[in-house]
């Protein structure tokens, strides 16, 4: 993957009257990345992306776009493009007059108008629906009209304002995967809002995790997953068990915890780490936990009692007791071993990783 | 679970039959709309129908000849006075309609997208002239426009003219200024209307693809205001072609229009059968005249691309 920048965010404030939207953040976006701003609603991630649309201005700090500052250009004579949430295609112009809206500007003359109106929507599977209305378009449709509209302009970052939400779960997978090809064969920054930990994890090469106005973590899929710096987080991307740890030692970049059932174990530090007399927290994801059945043993393993159980077609969550825990563990297992027929109440042995613990700053 | 549901299944009927066809869906929609439908009939189509039966007869000094004739179609469709009177109106519904929308277009763009919270206290600022009999109106603008008011006062202080000119009141174009002043808010209106209710989005969208202010007011928002704009033309144009007051007030020699003539035959000179005539007549003419204007916009709006 090419390494040099394409959008620089920094220290970019946004205050309304006492509210930040946005404070104090930096961020550094590659050339030719799939890179997503998660969080929940109201966290900043939609803000952050209007103002490098240019529909809103930063109240401090600077966003610059391919070297270029950014700070005084308004949104229509940037390099970059938008697929609204809303899709936004104009009503009263059919699928090939509402693709070429912006070419007719840069007077590129009829032919290759036609050629480039015709190779963004073969890009996005819309070839020869060119002449139908915008009116007579399903949901997917008119998503793929504002993906070819916004493409055609071969901008240098195209921005997706969740893009997918308001489309049904199965034409939702679909999309994610032809979004992921499409923006691998084009080559272009792609940077997607959302609020979905599933789509960001399945279509990004990074993450930033937002909160509060504040970016949380930015990271690679697996890595904001199995390596998530604080509670928010690792809670936001997931299931995640949290269980309270007792600080044995804290060296630079690691630790070693001690908790009733795992014993003493070994951790990369969190950086946002803070020891404040508390202890610390340590986390680990309900599917990195394994049913032992019958007599089999494991070099790690935890005992505890069934006290409730979910069943999810292909899974089954069990809620497990174990002695010492503040709080039960979730645990998820799949059904081909018959974890749907295990009775609440039963006695049972959980197998797990050291590598899969991992240390949460609060 | 399912016990108890048998048991309300097999309950008899106990609701009392009524007439079958009073129960008809058809009779319960007729039923509905007669109070209506009554008001429509009695005070729409019987007016109506008793004009255009009017327009085939003859008015013989007291009473009236009820012989078929097309002879009032004629006199109303080739004598040179109605014509003229009907091209002239026609002409003045058209400029008032064209300017009250020019200039009722920006005030409900400003409120529509620069209104902020008070959008309801704009637009009814905006209906505050019109608490004010009409009659005033049209009065004020003769103290405006006349020999002696205010608008010759003006030239005369600033140098511009020596003496009073007449040329403002009692013409033609009196009357296009005072029903333009008239119709404001009522074009304001549907034109606010059709401006709300276009998504924001679009405009970012159009913003996004590269157009500056005026290139997406042209191809986005004008373009999806012209139903507002059709029916503020429509609600303009339909009456004023049938105004009678404003041209007898202020419209002097010059400014007398077809409904003067209508009024005329109905009152002093007496001739009913030629007055109807007239007015069924100007109500073709007017709904040929709105139904072009709106090919027209609409076809201007399908243009802009």
């Amino acid at each position: 993957m090419p390494e040099r920048s394409m959008i620089e965010i920094s220290r970019v404030t946004r205050s309304y009257g006492a509210f930040k939207a946005l404070d104090e953040t930096s961020l550094t976006i590659r050339e030719g990345e799939f890179f997503s701003l998660l969080g929940p609603s109201g966290c900043g991630k939609t803000t952050l992306l209007r103002m490098i649309a240019g529909f809103d201005t930063p109240t401090s700090g600077s966003i610059s776009v391919d070297g270029q500052p950014m700070d005084g250009i308004p949104a229509n004579r940037r390099p970059t493009n938008m697929v609204f949430q809303s899709y936004a295609i104009f009503p009263h112009l059919n699928v090939e007059q509402n693709v070429c809206y912006g070419l007719k500007r840069l007077r590129l003359g009829a032919d290759e108008e036609k050629r480039r109106v015709e190779e963004a929507l073969s890009q996005v599977s819309l070839t020869g629906l060119g002449k139908r209305g915008a009116t007579e378009l399903s949901g997917g449709q008119r998503q793929r009209v504002a993906l070819a509209r916004a493409l055609v302009m071969r901008p240098k970052v195209l921005l997706l304002d969740e893009p997918l939400s308001a489309l049904d779960k199965k034409l939702r997978e679909q999309m994610q995967v032809e979004l992921r090809r499409l923006q691998q064969a084009v080559g272009i920054t792609f940077i997607l809002v959302t609020h979905d930990q599933y789509e960001a994890l399945a279509m990004s090469d990074r993450i930033a995790v937002m909160f509060g106005g504040k970016i949380a973590q930015v990271a690679s899929p697996k890595e904001i997953y199995q390596r998530p710096v604080n509670c928010q987080v690792a809670d936001f991307l997931g299931g995640m068990n949290f269980v309270k740890a007792e600080i044995v030692e804290e060296n630079g970049a690691s630790m070693i915890l001690d908790t009733p059932g795992f014993g003493r174990v070994k951790t990369d530090k969190p950086a946002a780490f803070v020891r404040n007399g508390k202890g610390a927290t340590l986390g680990i994801r309900p599917e990195r936990l394994r049913v032992l059945w019958d007599d089999a043993t494991d070099k790690y393993e935890v005992a505890g009692k069934v006290v409730d159980r979910h069943y999810f077609g292909e899974i089954t969550h069990l809620v497990i007791e174990i002695p010492g825990f503040d709080k039960p563990l979730s645990v998820t297992e799949t059904n081909n071993f018959g974890a749907d027929d295990i009775p609440v109440g039963a006695p049972i042995r959980l197998a797990y990783d050291p590598d899969a613990l991992v240390a949460l700053a609060d | 679970m399912t016990a108890p549901a048998e048991g309300i299944a097999a309950l008899p009927v106990v609701r009392k039959q009524r007439n079958p066809v009073l129960q008809s869906e058809a009779a319960r929609g007729l039923g509905l709309i007669s109070p209506t439908f009554i008001y429509a009939v009695i005070f729409l189509v019987i007016p109506i129908v008793l004009v255009i039966a009017n327009s085939f007869w003859t008015q013989n000094y007291l009473t009236i000849d009820r012989t078929f004739t097309l002879e009032n179609y004629r006199i109303a469709l080739t004598d040179p006075i109605y014509r003229d009177l009907l091209m002239r109106s026609l002409w003045i519904s058209l400029l008032v309609s064209f300017f009250t929308v020019v200039l009722a277009y920006p005030i409900a763009f400003f409120i529509s997208f620069h209104g902020g919270k008070h959008k309801g206290l704009w637009l009814f600022l905006i209906t505050i002239p019109f608490w004010t009999s009409y009659l005033l109106r049209v009065m004020s603008w003769k103290v405006i426009l006349g020999y002696n008011g205010v608008l010759n006062a003006t030239l005369m202080g600033l140098g511009i003219t020596n003496g009073p000119s007449d040329a403002f009141l009692y013409n033609t174009s009196a009357v296009v200024i005072t029903l333009t002043h008239a119709w404001a808010t009522f074009a304001v209106l549907p034109i606010f209307v059709s401006l709300e209710k276009i998504d924001r989005s679009l405009v970012e969208a159009a913003t996004d693809l590269g157009d500056g202010p005026l290139r997406r007011f042209l191809r986005i928002t004008l373009p999806l205001s012209a139903p507002g704009i059709i029916s503020a033309t429509l609600i303009v144009m339909i009456p004023t072609v049938g105004d009678f007051v404003t041209p007898r007030l202020v419209g002097g020699k010059d400014g007398v229009m077809i409904a003067n003539a209508i009024q005329a035959q109905f009152g002093k000179a007496a001739n009913w059968p030629l007055g109807a005539a007239l007015s069924v007549t100007t109500m073709a003419v007017v709904t040929a005249m709105a139904a072009s204007v709106v090919l027209v916009i609409r076809m201007a709006a399908r243009r802009i691309r």
